[in-house]
């Protein structure tokens, strides 16, 4: 152990920790702002900075490692005056227009000067860089007039992600984030997940904001509009109310939708169980017939977007089911607005997801079952609670209610569709009762190997006389490996099941923002992954084929999962892209 | 900001195309590989197109934005190619008193390109320098061996219609 003195205070820690980390333990929160957790510590925005007895200048202390008889101190006023003149240096080259900002109130860097008292933000006004905003991709804007160029969101995209579409160009007091050849995130092979958005500390990425058209839609008295809500908005929706993180508010969210003014407040969760349905049919039908092994899911925009830019060889390993929230709004457009009389081109099918890819997903070829688009408009969790905001609700005082149905009506085995390994989970969930031709409770079925964050997990199963060899991967670099082990021949599996973000959707590029601060000290994908696994397990229906509006739908409508209508509805193509 | 996407058509030989493939596998396996292998690539093509850029990065597995990252940091580095007409106009300090700053603009608005482009056509390619030893001619400016003294901003376009412009 390393002895040390913090502020005066004596800690013992293990060698290798960081004066961030020692400081912490005594409760001493140093502040950082370009640091992040083992993907980005460079040491670079000089925020963390603390005196140490006789070390020549000030040492950041986030990546600054303990010694024996170290002496720090962490507020003496030679610190808080640097710290100051580093905000302020930060301050004269930002565009502070810090009232209409979207990230006022969660923006990193206006809470820093909040801390440090600054209280003239124009003391070294002087030449700013003219940037034009890039508004070209899907699902985001990037304003770089507003980037303290921290390199969080570069570090997210290479690191997390594999796709290193942005970073530093040129150098000094040019230095600005984009991608190579000064093109826009548009045209680049950005898979939009929105990783660097909920990495970014201030405004500078920022998703496209689409609420006004939701508005408008709800006051235009020729249109229906109906909502879902896909299964990770409810485990942290709450965050943005001042709720723990990881309280489950699915009864209060329902309620402020219905006020807000959405006609029906339907749920995800019923679009992933018909996914199940479906994908499972397609794997049973691609293991006996001799189909492209392995099949690998296709509910996560983001990693539908990175395979056809960067892996597109495995294109035809990809099922060719819809994801949740396209069949949803597939299902909604046609069985629904037939048996409710409305025409699909007056029903306006908005969803709440925790992703940025989904506004991408929207646009794509072959996602139009009655001829319109199947989903009008994708809101962000965070562009929800924006909404419950400007709607005077008192979000922590709203009643519990429940979805509507038929639409509404989900099983367990959906509801684990926010984390990874959910998707496999409830995928064998259904097949275990398939093949065995039994009624086993989920309660009885071990899947605990398919459970938990890690980027990889592999398991084996044996159901019915089938073996059955999965693995399950979130976030893109550890698809990366994945893949590029099936390519090599050194894998088997017959199932993968691939989400974009580490985590899953839980931890969505769309997610309520969390500052730096905890993200380093906590692990919020498994906090709000718990919210979702506790509410399947109090379900009484937990595997998508016994939800009753599932069975109701292929029996009154779509005939036998894989039908030819389940086809037409329910599956679509995927397209070879360009890398560079 | 100049447009960097429109760069000038880019032709390679296959002597060439052989010469960066050797210097990718000499270097590939070493840590730090992307420098000299943009050093020699400079070299062969005497400047770091996209063309070029890329395939130093599916080479090396790593980002294209990686790769210009680096090369737009190192002033060594040129995204573009010399022009036909290479012309340099003097920024020492005789020159810059005497208005060789206004020049400099000039060129720049009327070529449409900024300091060490060149034009997408290829004709001609602009930059800065340090005194070419004619101040008593100040400003001064060179077409590629060809020297201009005593200048204002209006004579660019003349001189420029000389090259064909």
């Amino acid at each position: 152990m390393i002895n040390l003195k913090i502020n005066n205070i004596p800690v013992s820690v293990e060698p290798g920790t960081t004066i961030l980390e020692a400081a912490r333990q005594l409760g001493i929160n140093i502040p950082t702002l370009c640091y992040l957790k083992d993907i980005n510590e460079i040491g670079a925005c000089r925020i963390c900075t603390v005196e140490v007895k006789n070390a020549k200048g000030l040492l950041p202390a986030c990546v600054y490692p303990v010694n024996e008889g170290m002496e720090v101190f962490t507020n003496t006023k030679k610190v808080l005056d640097a710290r100051k003149k580093n905000l302020e240096l930060l301050l004269s080259v930002h565009h502070k227009e810090c009232l209409s900002c979207p990230r006022s109130g969660s923006c990193e860097f206006q809470k820093l000067c909040n801390d440090y008292g600054i209280s003239d933000e124009h003391v070294y006004e002087g030449e700013k860089n003219e940037y034009e905003i890039d508004d070209s991709a899907a699902h985001m804007i990037r304003d770089n007039s507003k980037c303290v160029l921290c390199r969080r969101c570069v570090a997210v995209c290479r690191k997390y992600q594999d796709c290193g579409v942005i970073g530093p160009i040129d150098r000094g007091f040019k230095t600005h984030i984009g991608s190579a050849f000064e093109k826009n995130l548009g045209e680049v092979a950005c898979v939009s997940c929105g990783q660097c958005i909920a990495a970014c500390p201030t405004g500078a990425l920022q998703e496209k904001d689409m609420t006004d058209d939701v508005w408008a839609a709800l006051s235009n008295p020729e249109k229906t509009v109906i909502v879902q809500t896909a299964p990770a908005v409810r485990a942290a929706l709450g965050e943005a109310f001042g709720l723990p993180m990881g309280t489950n508010v699915e009864g209060k969210m329902v309620a402020a939708l219905r006020r807000i003014g959405f006609a029906k407040v339907f749920d995800t969760v019923f679009s992933a169980d018909l996914t199940i349905m479906e994908e499972a049919h397609e794997l049973v039908e691609r293991i006996q017939n001799g189909g492209v092994l392995p099949m690998i899911t296709s509910c996560s925009p983001g990693w539908i977007k990175y395979c056809e830019h960067y892996f597109p060889d495995f294109i035809p390993n990809l099922s060719s089911c819809k994801s949740p929230q396209q069949m949803f709004g597939a299902i909604a457009k046609t069985w629904y607005a037939e048996k409710m009389g409305i025409d699909p081109k007056n029903l306006v099918v908005v969803s709440i997801m925790p992703c940025t890819a989904k506004k991408f997903e929207i646009g794509r070829d072959d996602q139009a079952a009655a001829g319109v688009p199947d989903v009008d408009i994708a809101l962000t969790t965070r562009e929800l609670a924006k909404m419950i905001k400007a709607s005077g609700l008192d979000f922590n005082l709203l009643p519990d209610e429940k979805f509507d149905e038929p639409l509404g009506i989900g099983a367990g085995a959906g509801v684990i569709f926010g984390a990874t390994g959910g998707v496999m989970e409830a995928a064998l969930r259904t097949a275990n009762d398939w093949l065995t031709g039994t009624d086993t409770p989920a309660e009885k079925m071990d899947f605990s190997a398919v459970r938990g964050t890690e980027g990889i997990k592999e398991a084996t199963y044996t159901v019915g006389g089938v073996t059955l060899k999965v693995a399950i991967c979130s976030g893109l670099a550890n698809a990366k490996k994945l893949l590029t082990a099936v390519r090599n021949g050194e894998a088997d599996y017959q199932f993968i099941e691939i989400m974009a973000c580490p985590g899953g959707c839980v931890n969505g590029g769309g997610q309520p923002f969390v500052p730096a601060s905890v993200k380093n000290f906590t692990d919020i994908r498994a906090i709000r992954a718990k919210a979702l696994y506790s509410e399947d397990e109090a379900m009484t229906i937990r595997k998508s084929h016994q939800n009753p509006a599932i069975i109701e739908l292929y029996k009154e409508y779509l005939g036998e999962p894989g039908s030819e209508k389940a086809h037409h509805i329910l599956h679509t193509s995927y397209v070879a892209r360009k890398r560079y | 900001m100049s447009n960097k996407k429109a760069g000038v058509l880019f032709k390679d030989t296959p002597e060439q195309k052989k010469k960066l493939e050797e210097v990718i596998a000499a270097h590939k396996d070493q840590p730090g590989a992307l420098m000299p292998i943009l050093q020699q690539a400079q070299d062969i093509y005497g400047y770091l197109p996209i063309e070029v850029q890329t395939t130093i990065a599916e080479a090396l597995d790593i980002p294209l934005e990686e790769v210009y990252g680096v090369v737009t940091f190192y002033a060594q580095f040129s995204l573009y190619p010399k022009g036909q007409y290479k012309i340099s106009v003097c920024l020492g300090t005789a020159c810059y008193v005497k208005g060789s700053g206004s020049i400099y603009d000039k060129l720049q608005q009327v070529l449409g390109i900024g300091g060490g482009e060149c034009t997408p056509d290829g004709k001609f390619s602009l930059e800065a320098c340090r005194c070419v030893g004619a101040c008593g001619l100040a400003p001064v400016m060179m077409v590629n061996d060809e020297v201009f003294g005593k200048l204002t901003a209006d004579d660019v376009e003349d001189i420029l219609a000389k090259f064909g412009a």
